[in-house]
């Protein structure tokens, strides 16, 4: 193979310098002393502390935490179901119809999925009562219906990708498809599903616009407050929030990557 | 067709495996479109929800297309629709500008450099959507990182006006949006037979040439599917523009959202709703659908 020229390697270069300087700057104004974003005032903890200190984070937060689990249990449970019946049901009735209710969310601009659950919620609300308060609810359910999509994406083609003789070899000798199912092919796509959970949970953690809409006053998860303050401006204690949780994901992502990798090494 | 997916749902639980997201799907994605579409044909009123009602007090139709003929003749909302797809076209070019040498780069290195360089173009795309354009915001500001630098070196002498202008949503659609293009594009570049281009070359192509002839035509797939990731989203985008923009700088997301909450204006919120998706979702997902059938044809 033919190593990359001094041209792509500029363009890796400025690629990767253009998506990390961002990063790398609020993590060095975290530690900025001064008030005033902007200007440095000597090097401080202190905005850390205050994060701590602040209950309207650690509840927003704590909100964040209890709809992305929720979100991303639904989210694996319906997707790996509609992933299975897109990569091995065969054809079914109405399946066109089913494809692409399960795309399309992840096509659909949020704003107007947001504003469409929204209508819904307050339709239901005057036919039924229920939901008589939104907030984690809601944003439970709208996240569920945005990010099944990517799980049944993921479950879909670890199953294309896969070879169907263990199943039909386990049919052959007598077990019944809902064995078959538990056994063979549950196991078998478990890292799939493992993916597909974690990348429900991070994008329910990330929505801003979809949990804007549907939520109700006092509902708010951690990116609708941190909108609320940055809607104002750069704020130092942004910067230390933003660096505590890019250090979480990023401890995250790469112990996932490693293990990643060694479960490639012995699969090998 | 083989043993496994011959099986015409006939187990009890495959049927419920499929009507369970099924179920789900219709009521909160399908029935929210039917809702969006009927209030939409509805005026407004001070009441609580604040439109009209589909059937009236005495069983009359109530209907009317008021909102889409006035989003139709008010030059207002035409200017920000066009000022919306354009942008979110030429942010789609830039990030294929920018992410096609990057995928490639990615995609012609040593297989343990690869998975290095995959990890640190996904690594961002994991962390917050908002933090990311908030990190923008203290580079681009008047006061901020970019312009004490060009101050401090005398490259310029005042500070450039970065911050809320069309340039500085560019850079965050851009931004955001990038990682969106490169995967696509990466996950079809592997896959391409390198020696192709070497033949092409060693048969006395230009490098223009092969790239043309040989690597732009089996990127295609990738190339359309990263533009749609970007597209897409980027012409409804309400966050970047929002923190990053000027209040002058219309976009057809904001407008939306500022209608229904700033204005309380269901109906006209809806219809914008109604228009945006007539203009960009459906004729792109319908030319999707028949280019992947074409792709199946050759297949």
């Amino acid at each position: 193979m033919k190593a990359n020229s001094r041209f792509i390697i500029s363009m890796l270069s400025f690629g990767y310098a253009f998506l990390y300087i961002p990063l790398i700057s609020v993590v060095i104004y975290s530690f900025n002393d001064s008030r005033l974003a902007t200007v440095w005032g000597g090097f401080s903890t202190r905005w850390y502390g205050e994060l701590l200190r602040n209950e309207q984070v650690t509840s927003a937060l704590f909100l964040s935490l209890k709809v992305g689990i929720s979100a991303a249990t639904l989210a694996t449970l319906f997707g790996t179901m509609a992933g299975m019946a897109l990569a091995r049901f065969g054809r079914f009735r109405s399946r066109n119809l089913f494809t692409g209710l399960v795309m399309s969310p992840m096509v659909m601009p949020e704003v107007i999925t947001g504003l469409a659950l929204l209508l819904l919620f307050v339709s239901l609300q005057q036919l039924t009562g229920w939901p008589g308060q939104r907030g984690f609810g809601t944003i439970t359910i709208a996240h569920t219906t945005f990010s099944m999509a990517y799980v049944a994406i993921i479950v879909q083609s670890r199953l294309a990708a896969m070879d169907e003789s263990l199943e039909e070899a386990a049919m052959d000798l007598g077990g019944r498809p809902f064995r078959v199912m538990i056994d063979i092919t549950l196991p078998l796509i478990a890292p799939a599903m493992l993916a597909g959970w974690l990348l429900a949970f991070t994008l329910s953690l990330d929505d801003l616009v979809l949990a804007s809409f549907v939520s109700g006053p006092g509902g708010s998860t951690l990116p609708m407050l941190i909108f609320s303050k940055v809607k104002l401006g750069v704020t130092p204690d942004i910067n230390a929030l933003a660096t505590v949780i890019m250090l979480f994901v990023s401890v995250g992502v790469v112990v996932a990557w490693r293990i990643g990798l060694r479960m490639q090494r012995t699969n090998d | 067709m083989n043993g496994v997916s011959n099986n015409r749902l006939n187990e009890t639980w495959q049927r419920f495996a499929v009507a369970l997201p099924y179920i789900w799907l219709l009521v909160f994605f399908l029935a929210p479109f039917v809702i969006i579409l009927k209030i939409s044909v509805a005026d407004p009123v001070l009441a609580l929800p604040p439109v009209t009602p589909l059937i009236g007090d005495s069983g009359q139709l109530q209907m009317t297309a008021d909102n889409y003929v006035f989003l139709l003749t008010d030059k207002l909302y035409a200017i920000t629709y066009l000022r919306s797809l354009m942008m979110a076209a030429l942010a789609t070019l830039l990030c294929l500008a920018i992410g096609f040498p990057i995928a490639y780069g990615i995609a012609r290195s040593k297989p343990s450099t690869r998975s290095v360089l995959l990890l640190l173009i996904i690594l961002p795309f994991w962390i917050s959507f908002l933090l990311r354009v908030y990190a923008w915001m203290g580079l681009l500001n008047n006061y901020g990182v970019i312009n004490n630098f060009l101050v401090w070196t005398g490259i310029t002498s005042q500070p450039l006006q970065m911050m809320y202008t069309d340039f500085a949503i560019y850079v965050g659609l851009v931004y955001s949006y990038l990682p969106f293009m490169i995967l696509p594009l990466y996950a079809t570049l592997e896959r391409m037979d390198l020696n192709l281009v070497e033949a092409a070359q060693d048969l006395g192509a230009r490098p223009s040439e092969a790239f043309w002839n040989i690597t732009w035509p089996l990127a295609r797939p990738g190339v359309i599917a990263g533009c749609l990731l970007v597209f897409i989203p980027a012409t409804g985008e309400y966050v970047i523009p929002y923190l990053l923009g000027g209040p002058e700088s219309l976009l057809i997301g904001r407008v939306l959202f500022d209608e229904f909450f700033a204005n309380r204006d269901w109906p006209l919120a809806s219809a914008v709703a109604v228009v945006l998706l007539f203009l960009v979702v459906i004729p792109i997902v319908i030319l999707q659908r028949n280019q992947a059938r074409d792709a199946e044809q050759l297949a």
